[in-house]
């Protein structure tokens, strides 16, 4: 039995990382904006076709070509802010929220049409034998997985800290208003924090890619779960993230193990929902969250 | 006022003058049979769709080049469902009641055709599906027939395979969808029969990322087999897992996984896994003893020239309906009730599919020979011996 617990933690930890890192974007782009963008799951898709395509199709080294998708993803997220939010002459939540739904719309059609209906793989990042931890399989993936989202996380954290761009989104995230009132450029740390959150997406989709299967209509599902992440960690809290996505992965894993597998999503959802009935706020999250 | 008159007068006579005119032309060719066609030719599905549009044309292309049936030329007329029930029934009335066709040819998919079964039964007009659902014909309905092998011929296949290798105890792992839940259905039903024991179900979502959890619990139930059943991507994921838990027991997929597509999802994962498949897959590896065998080299040759794209093993269920159909049409002057009648009477016709031996009972026809199984061996299929 113990080990099959552990199974299922090795499991539930791999997805639940991934979830964080989805959740991470969500939180980035929500604690300066306060907005939630319904495209972050595209970003993720975005990020495995990258991948995909530039390692597997331009066999490329795959330290370029994390990077070049990771940064193509982040140009997406700046296009979009430029073209389709920036642009709206009554910026109200509930408007933008739809248009971000519609911008999912569309990357989904233009990944359709790109890279076809059929889905992709990829290999793993490194060629190892799964280890072997006192009965359970642990994939190697899953090690660069978790690596890499702490790296992101302490990486932000140094940058929300130590640099004054950071601080100066903290600001803004803060108190917008004051925050131009002393001088700091609102407008551009919003397009920052929309570039950083559709990178998050990216890196996400990098990540993923290698472990599942990868097709054009992959976004939803995990943007949802990458949402639920972020809402049960307490938006807005980059730790709150990972402590979210990790719990609805883990939850996910311990639920089909332990309960069934056709009762998976539910298990977790429902938890998600008492979590949020008990602390609205998410577990980690300070303030309360206001509604639209 | 008096102008109008005239045109009045005019038009009359143009029209006239048209009907009449072509009125002697009609007496050299007879008019052609419209055969309506509902597939999901765009959408998630559009890899049964667009093959079976495909296959359909170049049966009705064949027929008309020997010179259609009893004089008349056939003439197809097809619409797109999108994979959706609700265009499927607008699409189907829509050839039912403005092209006024003798038959439809499809849909492709088991809802589309369930969708439809009501108002093809209402109307008479015959149906010839191309979806596996063994619900479509089953119980059967006068005017509703299948060309597409049933999941009970696809899990009777597997199991058949399984009792050989002396496997008493398996695990079965199953998508959350209608193809799964069909395929769990019939592997539950027939087990007993196979003397096998289902150690553990499972299921799991079309879009998960990672099986590894339901594997784990399957593994603990400590089966000799494991059988996926499930369309891509989800049981090449399983396939990878699998692989990366080093489970030494067989794997089965079903036969929704049955395209090369399989094959480079899954890379080497994929290795010796087995499943069921019609012989379009392993054309080349068949005995010539075969009596599919002309029929499949052909279907494929000419699909292959003609469209330039490698052969799908799905266009198949359209080409074998039109032939169906035109083995049913001659002496019935495109009388429905005739045809459906004539539609029972087809025995021994050898398609792309399988043999059908339709009967009142049988609106199926195909029998154990229209499934071969497979093994996945270097990146490629080999037939496995019967």
């Amino acid at each position: 039995m113990v080990q099959e617990i552990l199974q299922y933690l090795f499991s539930g930890v791999t997805n639940g990382a991934i979830y964080a890192v989805i959740a991470l974007g969500f939180t980035m782009l929500f604690s300066t904006t306060s907005l939630i963008n319904f495209a972050q799951g595209e970003f993720v898709m975005l990020g495995a076709m990258g991948l995909i395509t530039l390692w597997k199709g331009f066999q490329l080294p795959l330290g370029v070509a994390f990077l070049l998708s990771t940064l193509g993803v982040a140009g997406v997220g700046l296009l979009m802010e430029r073209l389709a939010i920036r642009t709206v002459r009554k910026p109200h939540p509930i408007v933008l929220v739809i248009i971000t739904i519609g911008a999912s719309i569309l990357l989904k059609g233009i990944a359709m049409i790109a890279w076809g209906k059929d889905a992709h793989s990829a290999p793993a990042f490194s060629r190892h034998p799964p280890l072997e931890v006192a009965g359970a399989t642990l994939l190697f993936q899953s090690l660069w997985i978790i690596l890499i989202v702490v790296a992101v996380v302490l990486a932000l954290q140094a940058f929300y800290r130590k640099s004054l761009t950071g601080k100066a989104m903290q600001a803004c995230a803060i108190n917008r208003k004051a925050a131009s009132l002393i001088g700091i450029p609102s407008e551009k740390m919003t397009l920052l924090a929309f570039a950083l959150s559709a990178g998050m997406g990216g890196i996400g989709g990098v990540l993923v890619a290698p472990i599942t299967m990868s097709s054009y209509d992959m976004g939803m599902l995990l943007g949802l779960k990458g949402f639920c992440a972020a809402m049960l960690g307490g938006l807005g809290n980059s730790w709150g993230a990972v402590l979210g996505g990790m719990l609805l992965g883990i939850l996910e894993a311990m639920g089909v193990g332990l309960f069934s597998s056709s009762l998976k999503d539910a298990i977790a959802f429902l938890l998600l929902l008492g979590i949020l009935y008990v602390r609205p706020s998410g577990i980690l999250g300070e303030k309360a969250i206001h509604r639209f | 006022m008096r102008q109008r008159g005239t045109c009045w007068i005019v038009s009359l006579a143009i029209c006239a003058a048209v009907v009449l005119g072509l009125a002697p032309c009609n007496g050299w060719a007879k008019e052609p049979y419209k055969i309506g066609g509902v597939f999901s030719i765009t959408g998630a599905s559009s890899f049964l769709g667009d093959p079976e549009k495909k296959s359909m044309e170049m049966a009705i292309e064949e027929i008309n080049g020997r010179g259609g049936i009893d004089g008349h030329m056939l003439e197809a007329v097809i619409y797109d469902d999108e994979g959706d029930p609700t265009k499927a029934v607008l699409n189907a009335t829509k050839l039912i009641s403005k092209d006024d066709v003798i038959a439809i040819v499809g849909p492709s998919l088991t809802p589309t055709t369930l969708a439809i079964v009501p108002l093809v039964e209402k109307e008479k007009i015959p149906l010839i599906s191309c979806a596996a659902g063994i619900k479509i014909t089953e119980p059967v309905k006068p005017f509703v027939f299948k060309t597409a092998q049933s999941d009970v011929l696809a899990v009777n296949a597997i199991y058949r395979h399984v009792q050989k290798q002396n496997i008493k105890k398996i695990g079965i792992i199953t998508v959350e969808n209608a193809f799964g839940e069909s395929g769990k259905e019939q592997l539950t039903a027939q087990a007993g029969k196979f003397g096998l024991n289902i150690a553990q179900a499972e299921t799991f979502g079309a879009k998960d990322t990672d099986m590894t959890a339901q594997l784990t619990k399957i593994r603990s139930a400590e089966p000799e087999a494991v059988v996926c059943w499930g369309t891509n991507p989800g049981p090449a994921v399983i396939s990878k897992n699998i692989q990366q838990m080093n489970m030494k027991m067989h794997l089965y997929q079903s036969h929704g996984v049955a395209s090369p597509k399989f094959i480079e999802l899954a890379g080497d994962a994929a290795e010796g896994t087995y499943l069921p498949t019609g012989k379009i897959l392993v054309t080349r590896q068949l005995p010539e003893s075969d009596p599919q065998k002309a029929v499949l080299q052909h279907y494929v040759q000419e699909f292959e020239k003609i469209y330039k794209v490698p052969v799908s093993g799905f266009g198949g269920y359209a080409y074998d309906a039109v032939q169906i159909l035109a083995r049913a049409l001659p002496g019935t002057e495109g009388n429905r009730d005739k045809i459906r009648d004539g539609l029972e009477k087809v025995k021994g016709l050898v398609g792309v599919t399988g043999t059908f031996n339709f009967s009142p009972t049988d609106h199926n026809g195909l029998g154990e020979d229209a499934f071969v199984m497979v093994q996945i061996r270097s990146g490629d299929w080999k037939l496995l011996e019967k």
